[in-house]
């Protein structure tokens, strides 16, 4: 684990719809060293596809971040102009999607699509670009890359797919690969090895990898440390030992328990009552108050800080706050 | 990482599988007869019009008096001539390398205008309200309307006729362009192209165009015929190809006064415009089915 390169600082993103202004992300902190991988967990919708999308810069049109700021290398990249960010993109920081049908051009060859960012960032001509792209595809574990590279999307299997991904995103040996589920829409045989593989590139480019995922099963076997979120807030950060073993918030005890367990018979699947709140709802006190068994009268009316479990592990919950 | 999603050998032959799209297309077309029929007609055109010197024995524009009005199947003019006596043959021949060419520019024109128009409304919704306004405003005239008065302003010729029905093309053709770019823009991959660093425009012309070909592709074929017939139209009233160009409409338009003495030199030109204009239309409806039977423009 080497030097902080990303940090994220109560970052605020903001979408205007109908409602008006309508915040997604709400005074979220975190940082990624190099070398480590971070796992943001929670539910569909509670703001970690958008945290991510926030530092790529690659919002949509109606989405803002409102505040906060967010640190590459310790360089300011929040407030980019357009041009300069699109420099970062691809060559800095890079993303890959949870679609790996979808993700790729069906009419534009493999070879075409990897050439993109290295003759777009690294001013490579395209003779240089193939001969590496070859390279890259071998790199992610793809046989006979030369024939592969002149195929089209639609001649890969999905696997296949989320590899040339893999490849097309690292292409230009970006500092932070954001991996937004990159595993969903796959066979689970098949996501154990593209797992393995991004684990594998991580450790010999020493990248920071942001994982988004909301499998349990998949924090367990990339992350080093957690970061749960819910409805737009962060909940519980700390070491993926810590969230395992010792998870603090009722949330993410919730969602420990809403995974199956073969190994232990008693084990019952415990699901969280309720669902996510809209963006327009007004909570008061505690954002996950509403679902929560243990709530209280000060869950209901006040927002709970942020404890310290452990200099890794933080957490925010009045039932922290009461122990401590 | 040795275990692979699939056999390492399954379809790394490239050669079976890379013509496949425009194989399967080509097979769907030929499918169906009519569009066979009409493609048939194409190419014995662009034939024609090709080697037109080489299938006809006189000059088109020659006149000669002696063989003023000689019905069909005379000696020498197997298509009859005309009042002036020049041969019908050499100048429906002629006439088709005309209607091809100025069709041919017109919808290259069109397209081109077009395809950029619908590109930037489809893709930057700020520039959407605009353009697609303005296409409004091209739509409110009549097509024959608006054609006749930009060749008013621009003086009478075939270029002229070209560079309006170009115009009159565009409004369409940004249409169907803009309605394929914002349901392409919303793709993973062109956010997949964005995350990389690649510029507004590179993702437009080099990753949107491309998927976007296929109702464009439809659009041109069925716009030639349009624009071989507005310019048939347009020569028929004498905004056109002027005398003695051997243009279709412009030989309908002088056949007329002999309709009753020589009806063959108002009917062969017509025949000629109605081929050509079917086949250009059952081709387009072809190529629509084929590319995509769920389609629809």
């Amino acid at each position: 684990m080497g030097e902080t390169l990303l940090e994220v600082k109560n970052i605020v993103t903001e979408f205007r719809t109908a409602d008006g202004q309508l915040p997604a992300v709400r005074d979220v902190s975190f940082s990624l060293k190099k070398g480590e991988t971070l796992c943001i967990v929670g539910e569909s919708g509670c703001g970690k596809s958008i945290t991510s999308l926030s530092v790529i810069g690659l919002l949509p049109s109606n989405g803002k971040i409102t505040s906060g700021e967010i640190l590459y290398e310790g360089a300011p990249i929040h407030n980019l102009p357009a041009e300069k960010m699109r420099q970062i993109r691809g060559n800095k920081i890079s993303m890959i999607f949870q679609e790996p049908m979808t993700a790729l051009n069906p009419v534009l060859t493999i070879g075409f699509q990897i050439r993109e960012p290295l003759m777009l960032h690294h001013k490579l001509s395209k003779s240089e670009a193939t001969k590496q792209g070859i390279e890259l595809l071998k790199q992610v574990g793809i046989p006979y890359p030369e024939k592969r590279i002149d195929q089209y999307p639609h001649e890969l299997s999905g696997g296949m797919r989320q590899r040339v991904m893999i490849a097309i995103a690292l292409s230009c040996n970006p500092g932070l690969l954001i991996a937004d589920e990159p595993t969903t829409a796959l066979d689970v045989t098949i996501q154990a090895q593209i797992l393995d593989l991004i684990n594998d590139l991580k450790d010999k480019l020493n990248m920071g990898v942001m994982m988004i995922t909301h499998d349990m099963g998949v924090v367990a076997e990339v992350a080093d440390r957690v970061m749960v979120m819910y409805a737009g807030k962060k909940v519980e950060e700390g070491l993926v030992e810590e969230i395992f073993n010792n998870p603090k918030h009722p949330y993410t005890i919730g969602l420990l328990n809403s995974v199956p367990n073969v190994d232990d018979p008693d084990f019952e699947l415990e699901p969280i009552p309720g669902s996510l709140p809209s963006l327009n709802e007004q909570i008061t006190g505690c954002r996950f108050h509403a679902r929560c068994k243990f709530a209280s009268d000060i869950c209901r009316n006040k927002e709970p800080q942020v404890v310290s479990v452990s200099d890794t592990h933080k957490v925010s919950c009045w039932l922290e706050t009461e122990v401590h | 990482m040795a275990e692979l999603a699939t056999a390492p050998g399954a379809g790394v032959n490239k050669e079976i599988k890379r013509e496949r799209t425009f194989v399967v297309t080509m097979k769907r077309l030929l499918k169906n007869k009519l569009a066979v029929a009409g493609l048939i007609i194409i190419i014995l055109q662009i034939g024609m019009a090709i080697f037109a010197p080489l299938i006809t024995f006189h000059d088109p524009v020659k006149q000669d008096i002696n063989a003023s009005e000689l019905p069909v199947f005379s000696e020498n003019h197997w298509l009859g001539t005309d009042n002036y006596g020049r041969d019908v043959w050499s100048r429906i021949v002629y006439g088709a390398r005309i209607s091809l060419v100025v069709g041919l520019i017109a919808v290259t024109l069109g397209l081109i205008g077009g395809t950029i128009l619908g590109m930037l409304g489809g893709y930057y919704k700020k520039l959407d309200g605009i353009i697609m306004r303005i296409v409004d405003l091209l739509f409110s005239f009549p097509g024959i309307l608006l054609a006749m008065l930009i060749i008013a302003i621009l003086g009478t010729s075939l270029v002229n006729v070209a560079i309006a029905i170009s115009i009159w093309s565009i409004p369409t053709c940004a249409r169907i362009v803009r309605g394929s770019v914002l349901s392409i823009k919303e793709k993973e991959y062109v956010m997949a192209m964005k995350s990389l660093g690649a510029s507004d425009l590179r993702i437009m012309f080099k990753h949107i165009l491309p998927n976007a070909f296929a109702p464009i592709i439809v659009f041109a074929t069925m716009r030639m015929a349009t624009a071989i017939l507005s310019t048939a139209s347009l020569s028929y009233l004498g905004l056109g190809a002027q005398p003695p160009t051997p243009e279709w409409g412009a030989m309908i338009s002088q056949g007329q006064a002999f309709m009753w003495s020589s009806p063959h030199l108002t009917i062969i030109p017509g025949i000629a415009i109605m081929l050509t204009v079917f086949a250009f239309n059952v081709v387009g409806d072809g190529l629509r089915d084929a590319i995509d039977p769920n389609m629809d423009i």
